[in-house]
C-alpha cells in the first residue's frame, strides 16, 4: 500500500513535469521541470531499493548537467530565443519520433503478453536488510565483468576532454 | 480509507524515531545557525579589538533570537520584474538541500536519521550540492545584474571546487573503503588512527575546497559585498534573504561534519583505542565545569540583576551538562556491575560531544580565515581551483592509492601504516611546487602577451 503511495507519487510528478517541461515558454522554467523530472525518477530510483543509481542520478544529472544548462539558458538572450520559435521546423520531425518510439512501447508490450511466460517476468523483492551492499556490488559487476566497456567509455570521457582543452587553447 | 490509516500507522511505527529527529534538527537548527553567527561576531569583534553585540541579553548571549524576530517581522518586498514563483522557490530549494544532506549525517553511535545508508557520504555530498539551484535560480529571478553576477560566479566556483572537494574524498574513501558513515568511522577506530593524519593533502585539499563551496571568506565571491551588494541575494529581504543566510550556515556544518568523519575521526575520543588515556574521556565534563566556572567567576560585574541571574543559569546550565557528560564515566567506579548498562549512553552522549566539539574547531577555523585573509579576484580563484588544487587532488587519488598498495604489500597497519602515507604525502607536496612553478612561468608568459590580446584567458 505505501509502496504504492510512494510510487505514484513519485511517478505523477515525474511526468507532469516532463509534460510542463515541454510546454513552458520560458527557458529556465522548462529547466526547473527537468529538474523535478530527474528528480522524481531518482525518487523511484530510491524506492526501488537502488541506492547508487538514485545518488548518482542526483549528482550526475541534476547536479551536475542541469547546472551547466541553467549556467548556459542565463546567458542566452530569452527573447530572440523565443522569436526564433516561429522559425523552428523540427515539430512534424519530432511529431514522427514520437510517434514511432510509441509505437515500439506498445509493441513490445503486445509481443511479451503473447509470449509463453505471461508478459513482463514479475520478482520478488528481497526484503530491505538483506540486500547486498548497492555501491560495492555495482563496483564488482563493473570492475570485473564489464571492465572492456568501462575502460572503452572511460577512453571516450578523456578523448573528449582532451578535445575541449584543445578546442579551447587553439584561440589564443 | 481504513487500508489507508493502517498504511499510516505502520509506517510510523517504522519510521518513528527518524521522524522525530528530523523535527528536532529543523527545528534546532536555525537556533543554532544563529549562535554559530552569535559567535562569528564576537569573534570578529576579539580580533578587530571591538565588543561585538553587547545590549541583548548578557554579553549579546539573546542577539540571535532579538535578530530572528526583526527577520520574521520584516517587510518581504518581491521587486516588480521578478519572476515571482522562482524567487518564491529558490530560497527555499537551498535550504531544502541543506537540511536534507544533514539527514545522511551520523553526529554520534546513535543519532542518525538516514540508518545505515549504504551510499553515506555519496548521499550527503550529493544532496548538499543541490543547494547550488537555489542560489543561481534566486540570482536569475531577481531579474537584477548584480545578483545574475553573483549566480553567475557562484555556479562557475562550484563546479570548479566540486572536482577538487570529490577528488580528495576519494582518498579518504580509499582508507576506510566504503561510503556508509557508521563504518567509515568504524574503519578508523580498527586502523586505530584518524585517515587526516594518513591522507593530509586530501585533507588540506577538502579544507580549501569546501571553503569555496560554502561561498565563505576569502572565496565569497558571489556575494561580495564591496563588488556585488550582495550578490545573488541583492533583491531578498527580511525572512526570505533569512532562509539563504540559514542554507549557508547548515552548509558549512555539513561540510564541517564530512571533513569531521571522514578525516577526524567522526565521533571519536582522541586515540580512541589507546587505554591509557583513558583519563581524556573526563575532558568533556572538566571542560563545562570550567565554563560554569567563568560563568560564576564574571557573574558579579554585570550591570544589572537580571543579567546576573542569566550568568547563574548559563553556569547551572553548563552544571548539568558537565554532569551528564561525567555520568557515565564515572559511574563504573562507584559501581563496576553497572558499567556494561552504562556503555550505550557513554558512547551516545560522549560521541556527540567530541563530533560537535570537532565540527566547532573546524568551523572556528572557517571564521579565523575570514578575518584574516583578504578576498581573492574571480580569475585568481578559477586559477587557484583549475590550475592547482585539482591536478593536485588528481595526483594525491594516484600516489595514495599507491602507498595504499605497497602498504597492503608490507602488511602495514594503523600508525605503521604512515611509513607509506608518509612519503606518499612528500611525493604530492613536490608535485605541488612543480605544478605551482609551470602555472607561475605559464601567468607570466601570458600577462606579458596580453597587452596585444585583450581576450587571453
Amino acid at each position: 500500500m505505501l509502496d504504492k503511495v510512494i510510487f505514484y507519487f513519485f511517478a505523477g510528478i515525474a511526468v507532469s513535469s516532463a509534460a510542463l517541461m515541454v510546454t513552458r515558454r520560458n527557458a529556465v522554467h522548462s529547466a526547473i521541470f527537468l529538474i523535478a523530472t530527474l528528480l522524481a525518477t531518482a525518487g523511484i530510483f530510491l524506492q526501488l531499493r537502488a541506492e547508487f543509481i538514485f545518488i548518482v542520478q542526483i549528482i550526475l544529472y541534476v547536479g551536475g548537467i542541469m547546472v551547466l544548462f541553467i549556467f548556459v539558458i542565463m546567458l542566452v538572450n530569452l527573447d530572440v530565443a523565443l522569436h526564433q520559435i516561429k522559425f523552428a521546423r523540427q515539430k512534424w520531425v519530432a511529431l514522427i519520433v514520437t510517434m514511432a518510439l510509441t509505437a515500439q512501447i506498445g509493441l513490445l508490450f503486445w509481443t511479451t503478453g503473447k509470449m509463453p511466460g505471461q508478459g513482463f517476468p514479475k520478482l520478488t523483492a528481497l526484503p530491505a536488510n538483506q540486500l547486498p551492499p548497492n555501491a560495492e556490488e555495482v563496483a564488482k559487476s563493473l570492475f570485473s565483468s564489464y571492465l572492456l566497456p568501462f575502460e572503452i567509455a572511460s577512453v571516450l570521457l578523456l578523448v573528449a576532454m582532451i578535445g575541449a582543452v584543445v578546442m579551447a587553447k587553439k584561440r589564443t | 480509507m481504513q487500508a489507508a490509516a493502517q498504511a499510516t500507522l505502520d509506517f510510523l511505527k517504522l519510521y518513528w524515531a527518524p521522524l522525530l529527529c528530523g523535527v528536532v534538527i529543523v527545528a534546532v537548527l536555525p537556533l543554532i545557525v544563529g549562535y554559530i553567527v552569535l559567535v562569528e561576531r564576537k569573534l570578529m569583534a576579539d580580533m578587530q579589538a571591538r565588543l561585538g553585540p553587547m545590549r541583548v541579553g548578557p554579553h549579546g548571549l539573546l542577539q540571535p533570537i532579538a535578530d530572528a524576530v526583526k527577520l520574521l517581522i520584516k517587510e518581504d518586498i518581491i521587486p516588480d520584474d521578478a519572476d515571482k514563483v522562482v524567487f518564491w522557490l529558490a530560497p527555499v530549494f537551498s535550504v531544502g538541500a541543506a537540511l536534507l544532506a544533514i539527514a545522511g549525517l551520523a553526529f554520534g553511535p546513535a543519532f542518525q536519521i538516514a540508518q545505515d545508508l549504504n551510499i553515506g557520504l555519496l548521499f550527503v555530498v550529493g544532496i548538499s550540492a543541490l543547494g547550488i539551484f537555489g542560489i543561481v535560480l534566486g540570482g536569475w529571478a531577481s531579474n537584477s545584474h548584480y545578483s545574475l553576477m553573483g549566480a553567475l560566479r557562484s555556479s562557475a566556483q562550484l563546479v570548479s571546487y566540486e572536482t577538487a572537494a570529490g577528488m580528495a574524498l576519494v582518498c579518504g574513501l580509499l582508507f576506510a573503503g566504503t561510503l556508509n558513515i557508521k563504518s567509515i568511522v568504524a574503519a578508523q577506530v580498527t586502523q586505530g588512527v584518524w585517515f587526516g593524519f594518513l591522507a593530509p593533502v586530501a585533507f588540506f585539499t577538502y579544507l580549501v575546497a569546501s571553503i569555496a563551496e560554502t561561498n565563505r571568506a576569502p572565496f565569497d565571491l558571489p556575494e561580495a559585498e564591496s563588488e556585488l551588494v550582495a550578490g545573488y541575494m541583492t533583491e531578498f529581504s527580511g525572512f526570505r534573504w533569512s532562509l539563504y543566510f540559514l542554507a549557508e550556515y547548515v552548509n558549512m556544518i555539513v561540510v564541517a561534519s564530512v571533513a569531521t568523519t571522514l578525516f577526524l575521526g567522526g565521533w571519536l575520543r582522541p586515540f580512541a583505542n589507546v587505554r591509557w588515556l583513558n583519563f581524556l574521556d573526563l575532558l568533556p565534563p572538566l571542560l563545562m565545569i570550567g565554563v560554569a566556572g567563568y560563568c560564576v567567576l564574571r557573574m558579579p560585574k554585570q550591570p544589572t540583576r537580571v543579567q546576573q541571574m542569566f550568568m547563574l543559569a548559563v553556569a547551572g546550565l553548563c552544571l548539568v551538562v558537565a554532569l551528564v557528560l561525567a555520568a557515565p564515566v564515572l559511574l563504573p567506579f562507584v559501581k563496576p556491575s553497572l558499567k556494561d548498562a552504562v556503555a550505550p549512553f557513554y558512547a551516545g552522549i560522549h560521541g556527540g560531544f567530541w563530533f560537535i566539539f570537532k565540527v566547532s574547531v573546524y568551523i572556528y577555523f572557517f571564521m579565523w580565515l575570514r578575518f584574516t585573509i583578504p578576498r581573492y579576484r574571480f580569475d585568481q580563484l578559477m586559477r587557484l581551483g583549475w590550475h592547482f588544487l585539482i591536478p593536485l587532488s588528481i595526483i594525491n587519488v594516484l600516489v595514495v592509492g599507491a602507498a595504499l598498495i605497497v602498504g597492503s604489500y608490507f602488511n602495514l597497519q594503523g600508525w605503521a601504516l604512515l611509513l607509506a602515507t608518509t612519503p606518499a604525502a612528500i611525493v604530492t607536496l613536490v608535485a605541488a611546487l612543480v605544478i605551482l612553478s609551470l602555472d607561475q612561468k605559464n601567468q607570466a608568459r601570458q600577462e606579458s602577451t596580453a597587452a596585444t590580446d585583450f581576450y587571453a584567458g
